[in-house]
Order: structure tokens, then sequence, then C-alpha cells
């Protein structure tokens, strides 16, 4: 039983937290009526998924072994940690990420200034308000 | 090296530094970012022709980045598959730019001219490096490329386009988070981002539960952004609300390319054995593509809007090219049939879509029911129109017959005859629709019998149904078509009948032969 | 819809305070993009340097904000940018055409042996590459700032990459 726990949650605890914040991500996007709660809620699911992969690069020994708690150093290259025998943290996930980083800034960006110009257009940036100013501008012809 | 072999990161890159030319060059002169775009994209299809030509005499193209060897390194490679696609995406680039050219002057504002054209390219370079790479995150920064320059371009058009503009942002974005999610777990099982390597590592670990979710993650994420039912519920406001230029574009090419990148990954990267044994999923994807075939059909019979009815048509078309790829673990033609859909449903729904916004140029008018007496109005456009949507039915010795025909060998090969079924109910209930289209454009109708019955049997108009005819319909530059526009129109409309001779003759045999061989399809046709 | 447009309070900490880190930093920005053998990297380095001129358009306003930045300009470091980075890897493409491989970018020969700085390869690509993308970066971010902060009517949306 304590085997179990160990191996299924407490190893992998990284994977658990990240999954669970992007879980309220993905909910806080798909729920929520307001735009901007909803780009909030896209930029918390990126930035989770961002935690889980670098997670992913946790490959030092292991301290605490009943814990599943690893030692790394980042990855940069020092020799004198290279000399003492050190194990680097796999960077691939970290550039990857950066990447992801990028293109999520630039998501937001472009989302946000679509809700500058609905805002402008609307004057309300909740989705059903939204829906209607649309059918009282379709009925009275001005779109 | 040969000098072929550079010519499919030249066209990536040089779209790349075209683009910010093209931005500076606005400072110079308005007219000149239009002309530089055109005359580099004719280049780069020049080039494409070489490639395909290498590629069908010598074998793949595989080019390592920086000299990285792969697993390490970002490879691209070029197969049958990818420059048969580039060709296709650089043509229909070229032709929405010419027609682009006095389109974008009726519908945007001038000042924005400029980084319209810019982002257009931008949109080209990220679709032609999709087409090209051969790395999972590569592809993923390309995919980012092409659906942001999208977002942006939908959102030009202003007014009623915006609130579809970020229904598209967010669910777009969740979409290319839940690939690169994907991505991510496969990374994690087998440790490298290299499709030729992925191919080799994932038989060992097939039964691992990361690599299946990984797979599960990013078909739904590919899925979304494909517009694939029932995934597909941003696309009929976009298509409806964008500029004509940027829907036709994007309905030819833009989602071919997305579905190309399921194509690789269902053949090249996760071979069809794991898709048959392991999962058993190859008939399900067979019935969802039924599901997507009859769905998006039935929903384009209620339209009164012209466009959002082109959209949920091409919802549908999407599922004739599932249906072609979920048969093919059982028959090679179902696989040749996805293939031809590719271009066929370029040619005619880029056709149809341009007819679409000629229309509302000249005419003014979005509302199938004001086409009366259009055919008079506006011959050539009507006329490529109809012979459009004969691809589109699948009238004989046009385009879209010969992808049906494929796709009905490949049920019947495959001993599956419920989609038979399934393709001439779709066959029938295309023809319904189009041929009310047809029906006013060419047979016009005294309009007093046939309106109670409509607005009878209409459901209440929610906001997502038409504009009603009046004054909103208004706007219309009421001069005759000017050549620029009419020509790509033509030119599309006559490749759906040449084509449709094309396919059914045996020149295309070398190159399906090829695709089929380096999709890893032990079967010829 | 928008409020009335109230005069800016002008505070004197603030812009004092605000003119003379401005060029503080810009050069941290610097610093994070290339210094110490490059530690933070192009789009790091070029966030902090837009953060600078974001500072600036928030506290003095759009106006003055554009006398820094103007949109011409900002068009020239976006585009200089791509091609800096852009054009790295052309030269090596260029330089490979005419051999069998195509060459290993970092390990660009002629040029860092007659720059004269000692043989370390990754020397004058890396930068090149790296300061390309913190231009670049920096104008997308400043003209988005614009675009967003800017109270007009009729403003087009989706600004840079």
């Amino acid at each position: 039983m304590m085997e179990w726990i160990v191996q299924h949650f407490l190893e992998k605890y990284n994977f658990w937290i990240a999954m669970f914040i992007i879980i309220i991500g993905l909910t806080a996007t798909i729920v929520k009526k307001n735009f901007l709660k909803k780009l909030i809620g896209l930029s918390i699911f990126q930035t989770a998924f961002f935690l889980w992969v670098v997670s992913l690069g946790d490959v030092g020994r292991d301290i605490l072994t009943s814990w599943g708690l690893k030692t790394q150093t980042p990855p940069i290259l020092w020799m004198q940690a290279a000399e003492k025998g050190y194990i680097y943290a796999n960077p691939l996930p970290h550039v990857l990420m950066l990447t992801g980083i990028v293109v999520s800034a630039a998501t937001t960006a472009v989302a946000l200034a679509i809700v500058i110009r609905i805002y402008q257009k609307y004057g309300t940036i909740e989705e059903d308000e939204i829906i209607e100013k649309e059918m009282e501008f379709e009925r009275r012809g001005v779109l | 090296m040969l000098l072929v072999e550079h010519f499919p990161v030249i066209i990536v890159g040089l779209s790349m530094f075209l683009a910010y030319t093209m931005l500076l060059a606005g400072y110079i002169n308005r007219r000149l970012p239009f002309f530089m775009s055109l005359a580099m994209n004719f280049f780069f299809l020049f080039l494409s022709i070489f490639v395909l030509n290498h590629v069908l005499t010598e074998g793949p193209i595989r080019y390592w980045q920086g000299g990285w060897r792969p697993p390490w390194g970002i490879e691209y490679v070029v197969d049958a598959m990818n420059a048969y696609l580039l060709i296709i995406v650089i043509s229909i680039v070229i032709l929405g730019l010419i027609y682009s050219k006095r389109n974008v002057e009726f519908e945007i504002e001038e000042r924005k001219h400029v980084t319209f054209y810019t982002l257009i390219q931008l949109m080209a370079a990220g679709l032609y490096g999709i087409t090209v790479t051969g790395d999972l995150f590569n592809m993923f920064i390309w995919l980012e490329i092409a659906s942001l320059t999208a977002y942006a371009l939908i959102a030009v058009a202003g007014g009623r386009a915006l609130r579809p503009a970020y229904n598209y942002v967010i669910m777009g974005s969740i979409g290319a988070c839940l690939y690169i999610f994907g991505v991510c777990w496969l990374y994690s099982a087998t440790g490298t981002l290299n499709f030729a390597d992925m191919r080799l590592l994932l038989p060992l670990v097939y039964d691992n539960k990361a690599v299946q979710m990984g797979f599960a993650m990013i078909v739904v994420g590919v899925m979304i952004k494909a517009y694939i039912f029932p995934l597909h519920l941003w696309q009929p406001d976009v298509y409806t609300y964008a500029p004509s230029t940027v829907s036709s574009m994007m309905a030819s090419v833009h989602v071919k390319v997305m579905f190309y990148i399921l194509l690789r990954l269902f053949y090249s990267v996760f071979t069809l054995d794991f898709i048959r044994h392991y999962i058993g999923l190859d008939l399900v994807i067979c019935w969802v593509a039924a599901a997507a075939i009859l769905a998006g059909s039935i929903w384009a019979i209620k339209q009164r809007n012209l466009r959002r009815m082109l959209a949920y048509s091409s919802v549908s078309q999407m599922g004739y090219i599932l249906l072609g790829v979920g048969l093919s673990p059982l028959s090679p033609w179902g696989l040749v049939g996805a293939v031809a859909h590719i271009l066929n449903h370029a040619v005619g729904k880029g056709c149809l879509f341009m007819c679409a916004g000629a229309i509302r140029q000249q005419e003014g008018l979005r509302d199938i029911r004001d086409f009366e007496g259009l055919g008079k109005k506006m011959p050539h456009v009507c006329a490529a129109f109809t012979i459009a949507a004969f691809s589109m039915i699948g009238i004989p010795f046009t385009a879209g017959f010969a992808s049906k025909v494929f796709l009905i060998i490949a049920s019947l090969d495959a001993s599956q005859y419920p989609f038979v079924a399934v393709l001439l109910i779709s066959g029938l209930l295309n023809l319904v629709y189009f041929w009310r289209v047809i029906d006013r454009m060419y047979f016009a109708r005294h309009r007093g019998a046939d309106d109670p019955a409509e607005a009878a049997s209409d459901a209440p108009a929610t906001v997502q149904e038409a504009a009603p005819s009046g004054p909103s319909n208004s706007a219309k530059s009421g001069r005759p078509l000017p050549l620029s526009m009419i020509a790509p129109i033509l030119a599309l409309a006559s490749l759906c009948i040449i084509l449709g001779v094309i396919w059914l003759t045996d020149i295309p045999s070398p190159l399906i032969n090829h695709i089929l061989s380096n999709l890893r399809m032990e079967a010829t046709i | 819809m928008t409020p009335e447009r109230r005069e800016n309070k002008r505070d004197v900490i603030i812009e004092v305070t605000t003119n003379l880190m401005f060029p503080l930093i810009l050069l941290f920005g610097l610093y994070v993009m290339i210094g110490t053998g490059g530690t933070g990297g192009g789009f790091q380095g070029g966030t902090i340097l837009a953060a600078g001129f974001i500072l600036y358009i928030t506290v003095f306003g759009h106006e003055k904000g554009r006398e820094k930045m103007p949109e011409s300009i900002n068009a020239l470091f976006k585009s200089l940018g791509l091609f800096l980075y852009n054009g790295a890897g052309w030269i090596c493409i260029l330089f490979s055409m005419a051999t069998a491989q195509w060459l290993n970018m970092p390990a660009f020969w002629p040029v860092s042996d007659f720059v004269g700085v000692p043989v370390s390869r990754s020397f004058l690509v890396g930068y090149m590459i790296s300061v390309g993308i913190g231009l670049t970066v920096m104008a997308s971010f400043v003209s988005q700032y614009f675009d967003l902060a800017w109270k007009e009517e009729d403003e087009m949306g989706g600004g840079g990459e």
C-alpha cells in the first residue's frame, strides 16, 4: 500500500502539482464568460504546462529515495562542478520551454489587442452582453 | 550536397526574410509589398517544382540544420508527400495574392495594407515551414507562426469578425498547447523529438501509458486546429466574417497543412500498426469522419449566408479526408483518396470562397435569397461557382468525383459497406445545398411564392444567422470585377475540371506510389 | 465607453526616477543579452529592453514616448533584428553552397580569424543571433504596447509577432 502511494504519488509529485494547475487554468478558460478572465486562464494553463515540462529535466541522484527528491545542478557548464561529479539537469526541456514562453507571450499580446478592439466596439467584455449587443446592432442594421 | 537540397530551407527562410523586408518597403512605397510578395512566391513555386522533381527521381531530401546530425539536431525532411503539399500551398498562396489585390482595396482600410501583406507572407512562411520540417518541436513553432498570423488576419476585418477571432485565439491556443503537451509526453518516454528517430524508438514503448496519452493529446490538439467534427465550433463564425482573401486561403491551405500534421503523426511517427492493433482506433476514426461528413452537410443545408454555408461544407469535406485516413490500415486506396482530396478540396473550396468574396464586392450580397438573376450580372463568377460546386458534389469528370471514387473503392476494398452509403448520401446532401444557390443564380423565380415557406422553416434568428438583406448589405463597389479577381477564380475552376480528368488517368500514378511508399504503406496501386 | 481624458498629473519624483533609470534598464538589458558569455540570451534581454521603454511610455505618456521610438524606427528595429538572425543563417548557406555540406554555424572561421579574437567557436555568430532576436523582441513589444495603450477609436488589432 505504502509503496503504491510512494510510487504513484510521491515520486511524481511535480507532475501531479503541475497537472492540477493545468486543470485549473483550462477550467478557467472554458467556464468564465469574461474575455480577460479566459485569457488569464489560458496563461495559467500555459505557465503550468511549462512547469510540467521543465520538471521533466529532473535527472539527478536521489538523496532521499523514500521521498523521491533528487539533486542536480542547473544546466550550466561549470568546470569545478563537473570535476566533482555533479549531475546536470537535462537542458533540453528548459530550452524548448524558453521558446514556448515566447510563443505564449505573443499569443497573449494578440489576444489582448483583440480584446481592446472588442471593448472599443461593444463597451463590454462579457460574452453574453456582447452577444446581446451584436443582436441589437444587427436589428438596427449598424454592423 | 546538391543545390536542390538547399531549396526547402531557402523557401522557408527567404519567406520570413521577405516578410520583414516588405514591412520596411512599405515605408518607401505602399504598393511595393504586394509586388515583392507575388514575385518571390513565384520564385518559390519555381524552386518547389525542382524539389518535387528531385524527390521523385532520387529520394527524400534530408537537411541537417547547422550540420548537427539528428537526433540531436533539427532536421528538415522533404519526401514525396511534403513536396506535393508544398507545391499546392505555394500555388494557392499565389492565386490568393493575385485575387487579394483589388479585394483588399475594397474591404480593408488603406493604412492597414502593408501590415496585411506582411501578415499574409508570414502566414505563408509558417505554412511552408510546417510542410518541410522533420522535427516535432520545430513543427510546433511553425504551427504557432501560422496560427498567430491567422488570428491577426481574421481580426483585421473589424466589426463582426472580432468576437469569432477571439474565440479562435482561445480555442486555437488550447489546441496548439495540447499538441506540444502531447509532444512532451512522447519526449518523456523516448527522449527524442525527430520524426524518424521517434519512429524507431516508439515500437519499444507502445504499452507505455505516457505514449498513448501523448498520442491522444496530439490528435485532439490537431483536431481543434483542423476543425474536425466535433471540435470545429470556432470555424463557421470565423470563415463567415473574415476578409474574403483570408477565408479562401485558410479554407484551401491552412487547414490542409494542419491536417498534414495529423498525416505525419499517423504514418511517419506512429505507424499504422499502433493505430490498428494497439488501440484499435481505425474504425472509430472512420465513424467520426462519417459523422463529420453528414453533420457538416446537414448544417450547411440550413444556412442562408453563403459563406457560412461554405464553412459548414468545409467541415464535411474534412470528414472526407479523415475517412480516407481511417480506411487506410485496411486499404491503400483510402490514403490515395485522402491525398487526392487535399488537392481537390483546396482548388474547389478556394474557388467557392473567392466567388463569395467577388459577389460581395460587386453586388454587395451575402444572403442566398438575394441571388436572383446573378447569372446574368456576373456570368464568369457564377460559371466558376457552378463548376466548383459540381466538383464538391462529385459530378463525373470533376476533381471531387475522383476523390469520391477513390474513397468508395477504399470502402469496398476494406469491406466497410456503410461508408459507401455515407459517401453517396453526402453527395446528395451537397447537391441539395449547392443546387439552391445555383438555382437562384440562374433560374430566377418570382419572389413571393417562396418567402413564406422559407421564413417559416428557418430556425429563430440567433446572432449566428446572416444579417438580413437591407442597409447592412449595401456596401458594394458597383463596378464590374477587375481582371485580377476574375483570373484566379477562372483558373481554379478550370483546374477543377483539368484535375478531374487527370486523376482518372494514369498520370499521377508515380507520384501516388511514391507518396505511399514514403509514408510507409507497404502496398502500391 | 472610454473614460474622458484627464490631464496627466505630473509628479517630480516619478519623472526624475524614470529619467535616471531608463538608460540603466537598457544597459542591464544589454548585459542580460550578451554580457559574460550571453547568460540570458536574446529573448530575455529583449524583454528587459522593452520593459525600459514601456516604463518610459507609462510615465511620460503616449506622445513623448513616440518621440523616443517613432513608428518607422520601430519597424526598422523589427526588420533589422530579423535580418541579423536570419542573415546569420543565410551567410552560412551561401558559404556552404559551394562546398559539400551545410556549414556548422559556430564554425564560421574566416570572420573570427579576421576580427582577431581568440578562437572561440561561437563568438560572432552566436552573438549576432542573440542581438538580432533581442532587437526584434524589443521592437515588437514596444509597438504592441503603443497599440494597446492608445485610446483612439479605430485602431488596428494584432500587432507584431
